[in-house]
């Protein structure tokens, strides 16, 4: 087989594999050098799908190029050697083979042609994303990274299953559309969103994420999330019970992310909020929905990884991660503040960043459906990002009070990584052609109208002249009605704010019972199954011999009629 | 008359002589030489033989010239010659690596015993598997049985006596039941040759005789193959047994129960159709997916780890049932291809633990902390073995998943395909709780001391881990081996 015939994904994971090998100068020039070289392989590919192989007797395709595939993995391969830069001085040589191993799987999904490759290469981001996380090394990471591959191989379970019975059923590998009629693709479907945060499986991502090095966060936001959204956009464009999912996971993000207190807590809710609008988008369904759940993704893994970086710079050089032991950073550390406020601008959509030009798509195709509500809903959530990623992040981090903390901008690396995010973060918001060009579909869609800026503009005006004047209820972030009180100008956005704030409350009540009821079913099975348990003990002879005759006994009845 | 007409025979009788010439040669080097040398010989008899097969077909070899059905007739399908290929390619590769560990592990005078015991069981478990005669796959049961009680008994402590011992006696009684349903079908056929039974037990099956042979011989053969609930020897056993016993035994001994099981419960009472009349098929269904949850739920919690490995086996033994309960073709090659592929992955992990406790003395979870970094390679072997526990894509654990769910589904029994998956999540605790210990956590005071295996142990090791990859990303060799196989043993049942 010639290199055009294997996956880039593969490649990629085979150079990680060969990073632990080299010596550690060489190493620094391979994990910047190994992204982009894959990514050039990948727009030298023709379009089109690679030859077919046979696996468990089906037959598959590993490599499959296309506009939207290409799109995903040019960012995912971008994000790597971003974020290889960003870590270059991270000592964890682990961490480095972990996160290329799972950029590669998530490229290889995004080109994969048929359902099996996709599985297989889902799994290694599983392995490769759980080690990531593992690398951080403190307990609490470790203890985290369990119950991330635990919910991880869940999703993965759901999916096979989904799978094999969907490919028994018609007898396709093929990874194309589909609608969630059968058991075999709702359980694909279930899997896939297992993965994308949605609920009742959101709280994976901010409960693991945060637990992640300074480094290691940052690969973690940009694969797994965005893998599924690719996912959802090939493989259920237009099933509507994505919208409600999605709407869903816009404002779980953010209520919790207002209550949040962990910086980077707060942008992984944010990570499901953001998310959400792209599964929202994947549910509307129109050309300009998956364009914009596309673009967005493509721009949302540019400034959430450029937020991440600057938060990452801040744990690094301080070892402090909640805002209230945070402020006043932005005298010494100029670089990281100014980056992380673009990031924090293109997450809000502010005109003349990546979000604007992406994010805006997706709720002018809702407008464009005569989805109204979901329209509402979305412009109301827009609001909502601005004040807890937008706003809340960037002040309790940098300014708000002086913390006496006079940390240094962190080393060369790291600010060139940010501000080359920045860059692309403001270049894509000026010439949004860059990006639709890419676009799976024809882009026919002028982001800047007047009505369209000045709109935007007033949004973010007024939810940031909200936030100032509640400031003092801001930081005092358990009094979550203060939400209702400034949305109240938007009846349909506050009704759905309060109706959220209760089952916040309710959806926090019920955790705590399941964790109950799930430490007590851990207890008994420990009772029944643990070193001591009727299951595990060592038994006499005599017992065993009982156990057989009792045994021998059962199977004499079974067979006599 | 050439030597290759008379590998069906060779195969058992080269190992079964190779015992005595150790026992005389008493030197442990020179045993080892024997037994090792014996244990290649038979693998590539085996592969002989399953070539054999693939290209003209099942054939059967007369001992002494005596037809069968009164002389015993030695039959080789692709089922036999799958699981002779298993036996020997364990056998030939746990021998490379016992040379060390045995003569770590055992003082010197009594090495040659156990080099002795290793090929007499490898004969025993050999003839099971070639045999065409019921009362003769119980004398090849019972010479295997023995010495593996022989060799347990070897093992580093006093409690290994024990464990051997009541190994033996639970042994003894799933023998004895076995025997006893071989009589109970003879009294009403009067064959003990298979192939003569499955013909004449559908005569007989109503009378409550013949039922009660078949009740027997599942509760003798489910003891052997220590399915839940008649597992409680196997830990024991495999805990307090030498290392490289450990690994011999773990892959191969359950394996060749299960297959007589196949033979005699599906090949022989399944021609008479009442397996799927009776509530046999669903109570073994039910006993199979308990054994997969409480085999794994057990294993979560075992402090020595060698003992959740042999929970582990339970709860894959259980898998094996699972596929075999479905009485489908295709559930029957899951669980045949499931034989293989956990010999190879379960053989692997003993085979790592075996080097860790060359250099540790322990393997207790709470000694091999940090060990990874001191022997990267074993622990190396072990995390693939381990991947493949759990059921990773690209390794062999995968395969089997993917076909027994496969057959699961095609019977639309989705809750059990559930479970199936639901349980291998519990895999991911009891693997992933070893591995963060012995890569992740600060090096214990004794793991510091140690260095990587010897040489020796670390190619066996590496040759299964690898055997778990390779078969995982390229499984059609061994999966339409385990398909004709599965068709041979369903020839009866499907009517």
């Amino acid at each position: 087989m010639t290199i055009e015939g294997l996956p880039p994904g593969l490649l990629m994971i085979a150079g990680a594999l060969l990073l632990p090998f080299v010596g550690a100068a060489a190493r620094r020039v391979m994990v910047l050098a190994l992204p982009l070289a894959v990514l050039a392989l990948v727009w030298m590919l023709p379009e089109g799908s690679g030859p077919a192989l046979s696996f468990l007797g089906q037959s598959i395709a590993p490599l499959r190029v296309d506009a939207l595939g290409r799109l995903f993995a040019t960012i995912f391969l971008l994000m790597a050697a971003a974020g290889a830069l960003f870590a270059l001085g991270q000592s964890r040589l682990l961490e480095g083979v972990a996160a290329f191993v799972y950029a590669g799987s998530a490229v290889g999904v995004v080109l994969a042609g048929d359902l099996i490759t996709v599985f297989v290469f889902w799994e290694l981001m599983a392995v490769g994303s759980t080690l990531v996380l593992w690398a951080a090394g403190t307990p609490s990471a470790a203890r985290a990274a369990m119950r991330y591959v635990q919910v991880h191989l869940l999703g993965g379970v759901v999916l096979m299953v989904g799978i094999v019975a969907h490919v028994a059923a018609t007898g396709q590998t093929a990874f194309e559309a589909m609608r969630p009629e059968t058991l075999g693709t709702w359980l694909i479907l279930a899997g896939f969103l297992i993965n994308a945060g949605a609920p009742p499986f959101s709280a994976w991502l901010p409960d693991a994420y945060p637990e992640a090095s300074w480094s290691g966060m940052v690969f973690l936001s940009a694969f797994t999330t965005k893998t599924a959204v690719y996912a959802l956009i090939r493989g259920f464009p237009g099933a509507e019970i994505l919208i409600a999912i999605g709407l869903f996971m816009v404002f779980y993000g953010i209520i919790y992310a207002l209550l949040e207190n962990d910086m980077r807590r707060i942008l992984a809710y944010s990570i499901v909020n953001q998310v959400g609008f792209m599964v929202t988008g994947v549910g509307i369904g129109t050309e300009m929905a998956l364009n914009g759940a596309a673009a967005h993704a493509f721009a949302h893994i540019l400034y959430k990884a450029l937020l991440l970086m600057s938060a990452g710079s801040v744990l690094l050089m301080t070892g402090r991660r909640l805002c209230s032991d945070l402020g006043g950073l932005f005298r010494t550390m100029p670089v990281t503040t100014a980056c992380g406020i673009i990031g924090a601008l293109a997450i809000s959509s502010f005109p003349w960043t990546s979000g604007f030009v992406a994010k805006s798509m997706i709720g002018q195709s809702a407008a464009d459906g005569g989805l109204a509500l979901t329209w509402f809903l979305l412009t109301a959530a827009s609001a909502g990002v601005f004040l807890h990623a937008g706003i809340k992040f960037p002040w309790f981090v940098f300014f708000q009070k002086d913390s006496g903390l006079r940390p240094a901008d962190p080393p060369w690396s790291m600010r060139l990584a940010m501000i080359l995010l920045s860059a692309l973060c403001v270049g894509i918001g000026v010439f949004p052609g860059l990006l639709y060009g890419l676009l799976p579909h024809p882009v026919d869609y002028q982001p800047y109208t007047a009505a369209h800026v000045v709109e935007m503009l007033q949004l973010l005006g007024f939810s940031g002249l909200a936030f100032f004047l509640l400031l003092p209820m801001m930081k005092r972030t358990r009094t979550v009605t203060l939400d209702a009180d400034w949305l109240w100008r938007r009846p349909g956005a506050a009704a759905a704010t309060r109706l959220w704030t209760g089952l916040a409350a309710v959806f926090a009540e019920l955790t705590a019972t399941a964790a109950a009821a799930v430490r007590s079913v851990a207890d008994h099975a420990r009772a029944l199954h643990g070193p001591r348990g009727i299951l595990a003990r060592s038994m006499s002879s005599g017992g065993m011999a009982a156990f057989a005759l009792v045994a021998l006994g059962l199977a004499l009845v079974a067979l006599y009629r | 008359m050439t030597i290759s007409e008379h590998l069906p025979a060779l195969v058992v009788v080269l190992p079964l002589m190779a015992a005595p010439a150790c026992v005389m040669l008493r030197h442990p080097f020179a045993a080892w030489l024997v037994a090792s040398g014996t244990s290649w010989l038979c693998l590539l008899m085996s592969a002989l033989l399953l070539r054999q097969v693939a290209d003209h077909g099942a054939f059967s070899y007369q001992l002494g010239n005596w037809a069968a059905p009164w002389g015993i007739e030695y039959r080789i399908d692709m089922a036999s010659a799958f699981i002779l290929v298993i036996v020997s390619a364990i056998a030939a590769v746990v021998s490379l690596y016992a040379r060390a560990s045995v003569a770590h592990e055992i003082e010197q005078s009594r090495q040659y015993l156990f080099h002795a015991l290793f090929v007499v069981c490898l004969s025993g478990l050999l003839g099971i598997a070639i045999t065409g005669d019921a009362f003769n796959l119980f004398v090849f049961l019972e010479i295997s049985s023995l010495s593996t009680y022989a060799m347990v008994a070897l093992g580093r402590d006093r409690r290994a006596l024990t464990a051997a011992m009541r190994y033996l006696v639970l042994g003894t009684v799933g023998a004895t039941f076995y025997v006893i349903g071989v009589g109970l079908a003879y009294m009403m056929t009067g064959t003990l040759n298979m192939a003569d039974l499955a013909a004449r037990l559908p005569a007989v099956i109503h009378t409550s005789t013949a039922q009660a042979g078949l009740a027997f011989l599942v509760i003798g053969i489910g003891l052997k193959m220590a399915a839940f609930p008649l597992h409680f020897w196997l830990p024991d056993a495999y805990a307090h047994a030498p290392s490289a016993a450990s690994a011999f035994l773990a892959g191969t001994a359950t394996k060749v129960a299960v297959y007589a099981f196949l033979r005699m419960v599906v090949g022989v009472f399944g021609a008479t159709g009442i397996l799927a009349v009776a509530a046999m098929a669903d109570m073994l269904m039910v006993v199979a997916v308990l054994g997969m949850v409480v085999g794994s739920a057990v294993a979560i919690w075992q402090t020595d780890i060698r003992r959740a490995l042999a929970y582990s086996s339970v709860a894959q033994i259980g898998y094996v049932l699972l596929g075999i309960s479905l009485l489908t073709e295709a559930g029957l090659a899951a669980g045949i291809v499931h034989l293989f592929n956990h010999a190879v992955m379960k053989s692997a992990l003993f085979l790592a633990l075996g080097s860790v406790f060359l250099r540790l003395g322990s393997v207790r979870i709470a000694d091999l902390a940090g060990i990874g970094r001191r022997m990267p390679l074993s622990m190396a072997a072990f995390l693939v073995a381990g991947l493949s526990m759990i059921g990773v894509p690209l390794t062999v654990g995968f395969v089997s998943k993917w076909y027994l769910v496969e057959a699961i589904l095609h019977k639309g029994l989705w809750p059990v395909a559930v479970l199936v998956l639901l349980s291998s999540l519990l895999a991911v605790v009891y693997v992933w709780r070893v591995v963060e210990v012995m890569w992740f956590a600060k090096p214990s005071a004794l793991a510091l001391t140690a260095v990587e295996a010897p040489l020796s142990m670390l190619v066996p090791t590496w040759m299964l881990a690898g055997a778990a990859v390779w078969f995982g990303v390229d499984a059609t060799g061994t999966m339409a081996v385990a398909r004709a196989a599965a068709a041979v043993l369903m020839t009866g049942v499907g009517q």
